[in-house]
């Protein structure tokens, strides 16, 4: 064991680290500086939200990040590709696989095998990933009910998604962060009885689905308390870069599920849900938890295309060794690559530049979508209610882990 | 990619001349485009409003340090096109600076696409670029009283943060 440090204390250490951005000698009559975050319950994470307050009413609002920073990027230019993908799977933690495949399918095109991988390893790759997009949805979906008040449909989804880490631990070996999709292949191949437990599972989701319609999105309670608040108009999305179900709430028919077409998913028939102001005006909160209460709909119905395929034109068989196209030295060649895929909660990129003569990468920017999410906070949130302002936050469904990196 | 990505070169150096291109990089798999870095915010502006391609997204800001020998930082901009589906890559490059006294300088587009700000930021805290023209300036993800800029290829930790020994 190492000897204890012993801290030496001097005044100079105790003071800010982040220092409020707003001053407090130019606040007008009434307003007031408050901090929300970084542990308070409802910013989902370690989010510190700088609000000028004038009463119940936010002037105007500041999130400051940085609490959860791991040094990924530059972790990333020390490791060689595949000892990074545990690395991926840290960042969005609630939506693990599906980071992996972006990343992984990154690799591959730079390496040009992506188009060599057998059609069960794709099927197999999408099934997880939607799985964990459903694992994620629901974490989205429950915790947004707490935030405002509704305590049943948390309960409800960690008890369905209990359902699917456990389906999860059980391909992988691990709850949250599986390290299973590799560069050219999987971990393994699916455990024995998967499938079919699987199916079971989706004939029990079902019905607990069209509960969690009515229970959140069909409530009344549900929809006034969210209809018309936090409204993001379509041309603020796209120009701050918004993707994902936040995108797809403001009424923009955009998924790069389809419009890449990657993988399997041009195989697949699967619908893009939107929102359509159905309860105020488009691009609300409620727009934006129906975009995600659907997406789980769109997402059992490609899990179950997916095990119709695994059960039947891709069987497992004894020679299938989903290791088999597993680089020994992955070493891309020089150039830059731009990698994105869509993830539960909207465009992740990878940004490779590499040199051609190491298996490191030179650089790997994570374009992270909820990092890019969060920056319109500030400008769709001036002059509503602190209760609001929670409300708005919860329907961006952020991931700190994937924020900070 | 590589037909959309000639028709997007022939109309910038249309509206802008030759000049403004430095360099091309079309043997990649996702051709690349250098140009002048004092003109960038044209560029985009241009790129965005033009009819032909309205490139309306800014899908990744990324910094890049080249390392001590070559001296330079290069910002690469991943633009994208919804209506068009089209991804187009501009590139500019700038002075590396020390990250002490002189620090790499580069026009910044937050006017054009508002996405760029915390990009910006970001490559702000990780390389020390500053983005003139960047209403909000500030590190995104390191602390406010941070010494250094971590993504630089010759960075070395801070001994003592706040008391804290920093290496491990």
């Amino acid at each position: 064991m190492s000897k204890p440090t012993n801290y030496t204390y001097n005044p100079l250490d105790l003071q800010l680290s982040e220092p409020l951005v707003f001053d407090a000698s130019t606040l007008k009559r009434g307003e007031i500086i408050i901090n929300m975050g970084p542990q308070h319950p409802s910013t989902h994470g370690v989010l510190r939200l700088e609000i000028i307050t004038d009463g119940e009413i936010v002037k105007d609002v500041i999130p400051h990040m940085g609490y959860l920073h791991r040094c990924y990027e530059k972790h990333a230019e020390k490791l060689p590709y595949n000892q990074i993908i545990p690395y991926v799977d840290r960042m969005d933690y609630l939506g693990a696989m599906n980071s992996e495949h972006a990343y992984v399918m990154g690799v591959e095109r730079m390496l040009g095998i992506d188009t060599d991988i057998p059609k069960r390893i794709e099927y197999i790759r999408v099934l997880v990933a939607e799985l964990n997009r459903l694992a994620s949805h629901f974490v989205a979906i429950g915790t947004y009910g707490l935030d405002i008040g509704a305590f049943t449909p948390f309960l409800w989804l960690m008890r369905d998604r209990e359902h699917i880490n456990r389906l999860l631990e059980w391909v992988s070996g691990a709850r949250m962060l599986y390290n299973y999709i590799w560069v050219g292949g999987l971990y393994y191949d699916l455990p024995i009885g998967f499938e079919e437990r699987c199916n079971d599972f989706i004939a029990y989701l079902k019905p607990k689905l069209i509960e969690l319609q009515q229970v959140i999105i069909d409530n009344k309670i549900f929809i006034e308390r969210t209809a018309n608040i936090g409204v993001l108009p379509l041309d603020l999305a796209i120009n701050y870069g918004i993707t994902g179900p936040m995108l797809r709430g403001s009424g923009l028919k955009f998924d790069l599920r389809k419009v890449d077409a990657y993988s399997v998913y041009p195989e697949i028939e699967f619908d893009i849900p939107i929102g359509t102001g159905a309860m105020g005006t488009t691009g609300d909160c409620w727009d934006r938890t129906h975009v995600r209460v659907a997406e789980c709909f769109e997402s059992v119905k490609i899990i179950e295309q997916c095990l119709d395929q695994l059960l039947t034109d891709h069987k497992r068989t004894r020679e299938f060794d989903p290791q088999a196209l597993t680089p020994k030295k992955i070493r891309p060649k020089a150039m830059d690559f731009y990698a994105r895929a869509e993830n539960p909660k909207g465009e992740l990129g990878f940004f490779f530049r590499t040199t051609g003569n190491t298996d490191v990468p030179f650089r790997c920017k994570v374009r992270a979508p909820s990092f890019v999410n969060l920056s319109v906070l500030q400008a769709i949130s001036k002059n509503v209610m602190i209760a609001d302002l929670v409300a708005i936050v919860g329907s961006f469904d952020i991931v700190m882990g994937e924020i900070d990196r | 990619m590589i037909q959309k990505f000639e028709e997007v070169k022939k109309a910038i150096i249309e509206q802008f001349g030759g000049e403004v291109v430095c360099a091309e990089y079309t043997n990649l798999m996702q051709p690349q485009l250098h140009v002048e870095a004092a003109n960038i915010k044209e560029v985009c502006l241009f790129l965005r409003d033009d009819s032909r391609f309205f490139f309306d997204q800014l899908s990744c800001l990324s910094a890049v340090d080249t390392g001590v020998e070559k001296s330079k930082i290069e910002v690469i901009y991943h633009l994208y096109s919804i209506p068009f589906d089209v991804i187009f890559v501009l590139k500019i490059e700038t002075e590396r600076g020390d990250g002490v006294i002189e620090f790499a300088e580069v026009p910044s587009i937050v006017d054009v696409w508002r996405a760029a700000d915390w990009h910006e930021r970001e490559a702000f805290d990780m390389f020390g670029i500053k983005f003139s023209g960047h209403p909000d300036l500030r590190r995104i993800l390191l602390p406010a009283d941070w010494e250094g800029f971590p993504l630089r290829k010759d960075y070395v930790e801070q001994e003592f943060y706040h008391g804290i020994k920093v290496a491990y």
